[in-house]
């Protein structure tokens, strides 16, 4: 075994064998390399709640269980307090989010802000400009300025291990959490790294220390000057950080660049152009960034959404070309830059053939679609949903949905909603719609206030035993956890007893008749009641599913269309018939329950 | 040797992933530096996918915008015309004749636009083969898109490349004939 001092930080770091013998070069993605980079660091704790762009991260940790612990947490705000107390007590720790799932962290991120670390603690916030899927594109580099923590931005696959290590480092030295910012295309994209082995770094004896870690209103006034003195400190050091590099060439042009825009913007500069490539992006290197403009005629700072780099450039005093040029709304690409930046479009064909849009549906078969078409029926409904697969609801033909928001959203809103219609005299039966993995992340402190303040909504959990649209991670409700050990599944009934809710319906969404009861039921019960439309995901590859087809019997079929009605990809009209897809259909039978002449049945 | 793009286009789970990692380990073995980009999440269940390859001596961007792409490979026939803007003006385009309608097209709420084919042939060198019917005719639905692999490295001319050998190391071992006789199929239809 290698000890060796490291630099900076002073603490002691290992090499051991890792689990790869030689220096390998693969194609990882962001993600990946992510995941890899904590390895290598030496993190020993890391907690997430899956998001995309963000979700591979841990789903690449597993593999290094030996190494370290990871989990997925109910919500962004616990997986950020886990790796945080962890940090505490003297190992590297990681948490993992979408940008939106910031929002939900802010409140520990803050403090922990204030209180500093015992050992590096890293939040990745993975944006998502362009909305790929997500409810928004903000733009989280704010977070770091408005947190008082140092940012770091990879560009590329390699980058994000190496620059995951800095971040360490970073946070260390400077007693404080690092904000790690990928976007989507760094994320999801693969390029060609190497690896390297891990490093262990020891752990220091676990001491108490209330002046630090107690967040007291007298220890937040001694903290907050001791941030700035780290600021300040970090600001100095940001000019000679290896993660910020000057690429000098010719002094007519000049980019300060970061992230995926540098990719983008070595695509469209000329050869002879210079570049500031920017890695710790806050606080800025101002005397790195005032050099190399006092170096070139011309400077811009390419950077996609907001203005974050130039508004604090500008602010120095320096001049730059930035946002007046350079959209702010969505993805940047290089033909996009290219035609911003200079004028120049690119050279593109239109075929004069039109393609119709191809929106995401609810899956053939998926348990969800019984629920919505049983609402999409309610003449005064209003239906309040939530983030998953089943925002999909709103869609047509099942348009079943008033408001999506955000992540447990779906009780508390529609909550408001029932006290304004009380208001206002207007008659409504309010849904609040949550998914299990939503419940746990949020949904659970909106199923308290509907019952404590006597909203009159009918919560309803569509509980198909995993998070579904981040492509099927585990939650406390499924039985399982990351590191792939049987847990003793929470059941969402009992949580609702609990509060007190007298009157929990389980139901089979899939069984039309019984969903249809469910809602009457609901709706006229005397006592407070909720429903839990239960049925897992076919998708769910540990389950065995009752798979098969239906067909229409076309001498039956009177060809009214009403099987469109339930929106699935597999049933269409083929002529003045109805049709269904074979390869597509799974045999639910939703759409034979909802035929007035039974042409349809279910063929094992 | 200048930057190279293609683009994988298609419907959710049609196995464009498969083709693209044959792709990019070939690529890779040839000494190319290589990027991909791929979007996940929403656009799974069903929606239009995309997935973007490029190599080169020195690759910088993952992903382009429009009139940027060298190949686009359609796994379904609309998908080509969807992405048709984002190939250069010489662009090459290997098309499935193959239909999948949209949720929208199955609920009646539009058609499935005519055309699609002739409209691209008008504009663009097109490889176009069946190759849903070729993958049927060799025994399992689902090698569709090793058919359509073996039609892109036609289009694509890199002969130097030997595809088969890095077929054989990419697919495992019980699907190995399979997938072999499905570049090759693939290969000779592309015309």
């Amino acid at each position: 075994m290698i000890v060796f001092e490291i630099h900076q930080s002073g603490c002691k770091i290992t090499a051991r064998k890792g689990l790869i013998s030689n220096m390998e070069k693969l194609l990882l993605s962001g993600n990946e390399a992510i995941a890899r980079g904590a390895y290598e660091a030496g993190v020993k704790v890391c907690s997430a709640y899956p998001g995309t762009p963000s979700t591979e991260i841990f789903e690449n940790l597993p593999q290094y269980k030996d190494a370290l612990y990871c989990e997925w947490a109910p919500n962004e705000k616990v997986a950020t307090e886990v790796a945080y107390g962890a940090a505490v007590a003297g190992v590297r720790s990681l948490c993992a989010m979408k940008h939106v799932g910031v929002n939900v962290a802010a409140d520990p991120i803050f403090t922990a802000a204030y209180n500093g670390v015992n050992r590096g603690f890293v939040i990745v916030s993975a944006d998502d400009p362009s909305m790929h899927s997500s409810q928004n594109e903000q733009d989280n580099r704010y977070y770091a300025k408005a947190a008082r923590m140092a940012l770091v931005e990879p560009s590329d696959s390699q980058e994000c291990i190496d620059f995951l290590k800095e971040a360490y480092e970073i946070s260390e030295r400077f007693d404080m959490p690092v904000l790690f910012r990928t976007t989507t295309r760094i994320s999801h994209s693969k390029s060609i790294v190497t690896l390297s082995e891990r490093q262990e770094v020891e752990a220091p004896v676990y001491e108490r220390n209330v002046r630090k870690n107690v967040c007291t209103p007298a220890n937040a006034y001694l903290n907050h000057p001791k941030v700035e003195a780290n600021m300040a400190a970090l600001a100095a050091y940001s000019n000679t950080s290896p993660m910020n590099r000057v690429e000098m060439k010719g002094s007519k042009m000049g980019v300060i660049t970061a992230s995926i825009a540098y990719q983008y913007a070595k695509d469209v500069f000329p050869e002879d152009t210079s570049f500031l490539k920017l890695g710790l992006t806050y606080p800025l290197p101002m005397d790195l960034i005032r050099d190399f403009a006092s170096k070139v005629e011309t400077l811009y700072v390419v950077e996609e959404l907001e203005g974050f780099m130039e508004e604090q450039i500008k602010a120095a005093g320096i001049d730059c070309i930035g946002k007046d040029k350079v959209g702010r709304l969505y993805e940047q690409n290089p033909q996009r830059l290219k035609e911003e930046l200079f004028g120049i479009k690119p050279e593109t064909t239109d075929v004069g053939v039109a393609a119709v849009s191809r929106p995401p549906a609810l899956c053939p078969g998926c348990p969800h679609r019984g629920f919505f078409y049983t609402l999409s029926k309610g003449k005064n409904f209003v239906i309040c949903g939530d983030i998953g697969c089943y925002t999909l609801g709103a869609a047509a033909p099942l348009s079943a949905m008033d408001t999506v928001t955000c992540m447990g959203g779906g009780f508390s809103l529609a909550v408001g909603m029932a006290k304004a219609f009380e208001m206002t005299g207007q008659d409504k039966k309010i849904f609040g719609v949550v998914g299990d993995s939503t419940f746990f992340h949020s949904g659970m402190t909106g199923a308290a206030e509907i019952i404590y303040n006597k909203g009159r909504v009918i919560p309803v959990v569509l509980d198909n035993s995993i998070t579904g649209m981040t492509g099927h991670q585990d939650n406390p409700g499924s039985g399982m956890t990351l590191q792939g050990e049987i847990a003793e599944a929470i059941k969402i009934e009992n949580v609702l007893a609990a509060y007190g809710y007298q009157n929990v319906i389980i139901v089979d969404p899939q069984d039309l008749t019984a969903m249809q009861k469910a809602v009457d039921d609901a709706l006229a019960s005397e006592v407070p009641a909720a429903i839990i439309a239960r049925r897992p995901c076919l998708l769910i590859k540990r389950l065995k599913h009752d798979i098969a087809q239906c067909v229409v019997d076309n001498d039956k079929c009177i060809g009214c269309k009403k099987c469109l009605k339930v929106g699935c990809p597999a049933v269409m009209m083929k002529g003045k018939k109805s049709y269904i897809d074979p390869t597509q259909c799974v045999g639910c039978t939703v759409c034979a329950q909802v035929c007035p002449v039974g042409a349809i049945s279910r063929k094992e | 040797m200048e930057k190279k793009s293609a683009l994988l286009v298609g419907v959710g789970g049609q196995g464009a992933i498969l083709v693209s990692k044959i792709l990019v380990a070939g690529l890779m073995q040839a000494g190319y530096d290589v990027k991909m980009s791929e979007v996940h999440g929403m656009s799974q269940r069903g929606g239009s996918v995309s997935t973007q390859v490029h190599w080169g001596e020195k690759v910088y961007s993952p992903v382009i915008g429009k009139g940027a792409a060298d190949i686009v490979v359609a796994f379904e026939k609309m998908e080509a015309v969807r992405y048709a803007d984002f190939l250069k003006p010489d662009g090459v385009a290997v098309i499935n004749d193959y239909e999948i309608p949209s949720s929208t097209i199955a609920a009646g709420l539009c058609e499935y636009p005519e055309g699609c084919l002739e409209a691209m042939q008008n504009h663009f060198k097109c490889f176009t083969l069946n190759a849903g019917e070729i993958a049927m005719q060799l025994g399992n639905a689902k090698c569709m898109n090793v058919v359509l692999f073996g039609a892109m490295t036609k289009a694509l001319a890199m002969d130097d490349i030997d595809w088969e050998a890095i077929i054989t190391d990419t697919v495992p071992a019980k699907f190995l004939e399979l997938n072999l006789a499905a570049y090759r199929a693939g290969r000779n239809a592309a015309q």
